[in-house]
């Protein structure tokens, strides 16, 4: 018995169906704006489940700024014009696609024949801003701090290689 | 009393309907003042703009239409209706038309979070600045969409351009904020504005009033001022630079949902910054609290949208390189200093010593980095070059 | 099926569909693309579990998630940035071409 609400369903189904058409379109950039549709999709998506945070951290970061960023490239790097190429574009994509059908099949038997199917626990867990801030600083500080240094030498790391080689002119 | 009116009203309107459709008349009701208010008052600023920006180059504007040209809007709706459509032969006919839709959409979003009066806000989310900023991150697609499916280089660059500037802005914009949220200890924007309702003596507790609130504010508007693409920061949509931008290709009805858009968004970071900063729908003296709540709010968002456009008609174009060394050179390390002011002011007891080590940090860093972008990135001694 | 089986199996389908991407596409980007929406999956499934299903501590599964999302933006960053690269040095992004395997 489907017990779901009709606003999960077709927020899944959005989220799904950009996911779809993120891999399965032809030109580069609406594949970009198809993944974008899905990151916006699982957003909602969390706030659905009441991540209140998260859900809006996850618009802010994928959509606004990683949706754009890959769009950039695929612009930087002339993707979108030379778009002719049919579809199954490598050696062999039915491999590809039967390794994946697989996997979720072999999840979709764990998840059938796990706990989850009986039992539908429903704890209601505050999840306020405060909350989250006040254990930030006390239980995960060390993660804070690290994730802090690990994105400041990503940036760093990201601009030397994408930055213009000085031309060796004799 | 007339301070809750509009409550009231909706209160007792929802008492006519039937019980079973109560929550949706409710949300009706809620978002109904929204969609009517905002485009009204678009109308209106197009025409004090066209106005205010004819006096200040020494013509009248649109004095033809109505009295003192104030129903100039009418004339540009009925214009803008009636043009014909024009889709470029060449242009993602999908994606072409999406793009405004998108672009209103996501304008229209951010209002849910604004107080406008003691107890009017359409959803008093938990982290309600957090929802601005993440709905409006996502008009950069949106933009990008419409200047890309034109199929055109000129919107392309305008495009890019402008998604640039946008997410160089939103940094500064972002962490001018995080000084004001410090200071409340609350992401809510109900919280943040009930912070600055009290008074102490005559001033208001207002976030502008304090050194580190000052510079904040100054930072945020010079941000929100290049996150919506106004002048002088308007290089990817300036008439005499690059047509017309991202919406090059659009005509009629589109061109129109786009200059809503844009309005839309500049009236909704106006609103953030009132409340972050000019204490939402408070009064500024003690003996006025009799004025209702929302004629505060609108009051404040009309001076900021006058200076808006007096800062339109005075300043020149800023050029591409010189925005982004701004933005990345300058915005960013004062809106960091300014949150470490932010952390001295609530952490130094009151009197006067607060005062002094935050003014301390806020100028020593705006004289250092003053220097730093006048002299090509070398701190030294002002130099003087006279023609010989 | 309780919503927490119906949001595991959502995320289920989200990894597989991003794993099929990402093993199908030719172009470097999509196959980073779809290397996100597997990260992607895998937040999903710890937010369901924060929401419906036993814990001890409060607000672990949001936390890990915001960390993911953090990681995920940097990584996102670097991978697009070698891509960069490459194409400056091979002028294509094309996975074919670029390691020299069957055209």
């Amino acid at each position: 018995m489907i017990r779901m609400s009709a606003t999960f369903l077709i927020l899944s189904a959005i989220t799904l169906i950009g996911a779809c058409a993120a891999m399965m379109l032809r030109g580069l950039v609406h594949c970009a704006l198809a993944v974008a549709i899905a990151f916006a999709g699982l957003g909602t998506l969390y706030l659905n489940l009441g991540a209140q945070f998260l859900g809006l951290a996850q618009l802010l970061v994928y959509v606004g700024a990683i949706a754009v960023l890959i769009v950039f490239v695929i612009l930087l790097t002339r993707g979108g014009e030379s778009d002719a190429t049919p579809l199954p574009q490598v050696a062999l994509p039915l491999t590809g696609l039967a390794v994946a059908g697989c996997l979720f099949a072999v999840l979709a038997w764990a998840v059938f024949h796990s706990f989850a199917v009986h039992r539908a626990g429903t704890q209601a867990t505050p999840a306020t801003v405060r909350e989250l801030g006040a254990v930030l600083m006390d239980s995960y500080v060390l993660p804070l701090e690290v994730i802090g240094l690990m994105l400041t030498a990503a940036l760093i790391g990201a601009v030397i290689i994408a930055m213009k080689e000085k031309q060796d002119t004799p | 009393m007339l301070d809750q009116m509009f409550v009231l009203l909706k209160h007792w309107l929802l008492g006519y309907s039937p019980a079973v459709l109560q929550p949706a008349v409710s949300i009706f009701l809620t978002i109904l003042p929204i969609l009517l208010v905002f485009p009204v008052l678009f109308a209106l600023t197009t025409v004090l703009e066209r106005k205010g920006l004819g006096r200040m180059q020494n013509r009248y504007g649109p004095n033809r239409v109505g009295i003192y040209g104030i129903l100039q809007p009418m004339a540009d709706a009925v214009k803008s209706l009636t043009k014909e459509d024009i889709v470029p032969a060449a242009a993602d006919r999908t994606v072409h038309f999406l793009a405004p839709l998108v672009l209103l959409a996501v304008a229209f979003v951010p209002y849910a979070v604004l107080p406008i009066g003691r107890n009017m806000i359409a959803a008093n989310l938990d982290a309600g600045v957090l929802f601005f900023f993440a709905i409006g991150a996502i008009s950069e697609l949106s933009v990008f969409m419409a200047g890309w499916s034109s199929r055109n280089k000129y919107s392309l660059l305008g495009a890019m351009r402008a998604v640039a500037q946008m997410i160089s802005y939103e940094v500064p914009l972002l962490l001018s904020s995080v000084a004001v949220i410090m200071a409340a200890g609350s992401l809510s924007t109900v919280e943040i504005v009930q912070k600055q309702a009290g008074f102490s003596g005559i001033f208001p507790h207002w976030y502008v009033l304090t050194p580190w609130g000052f510079a904040g504010f100054i930072l945020f508007m010079i941000a929100a001022t290049a996150e919506t693409n106004r002048s002088p920061f308007d290089l990817p949509e300036g008439e005499s630079e690059i047509i017309a931008g991202y919406y090059l290709e659009y005509s009629g009805f589109k061109f129109a949902l786009f200059f809503l858009g844009e309005y839309l968004g500049m009236f909704a970071i106006s609103g953030l910054g009132i409340t972050l900063f000019l204490g939402g729908w408070s009064a500024p003296l003690p003996f006025l609290t009799w004025v209702p709540s929302w004629i505060w709010f609108f009051a404040k968002l009309l001076g900021l949208i006058v200076g808006f456009i007096w800062v339109r008609g005075t300043l020149p174009r800023l050029r591409m390189d010189q925005l982004m060394n701004f933005a990345w050179k300058f915005m960013l390390p004062m809106a960091l200093v300014v949150v470490v002011s932010a952390g001295a002011w609530r952490f130094l007891g009151q009197g006067v010593m607060r005062w002094v080590v935050s003014i301390l940090f806020i100028a020593v860093a705006y004289v250092l980095l003053a220097r730093g972008v006048e002299t090509r990135n070398r701190i030294a001694k002002r130099t003087y070059r006279f023609a010989e | 099926m309780t919503p927490l089986a119906g949001c595991l199996l959502v995320s289920s389908m989200l990894f597989a569909v991003g794993l099929a991407g990402a093993l199908t596409r030719k172009s470097t980007i999509l196959v980073l693309v779809g290397i996100e929406l597997m990260l992607n999956a895998a937040n999903l499934n710890f937010v369901a579990f924060w929401r419906f299903g036993p814990h001890a501590a409060g607000s672990t599964g949001m936390i890990f998630g915001l960390f993911s999302i953090g990681v995920a933006a940097a990584e996102a960053a670097v991978g697009l940035a070698l891509i960069l690269a490459v194409y400056r040095h091979t002028k294509t992004t094309e996975l074919n071409q670029l390691t020299g395997g069957p055209q």
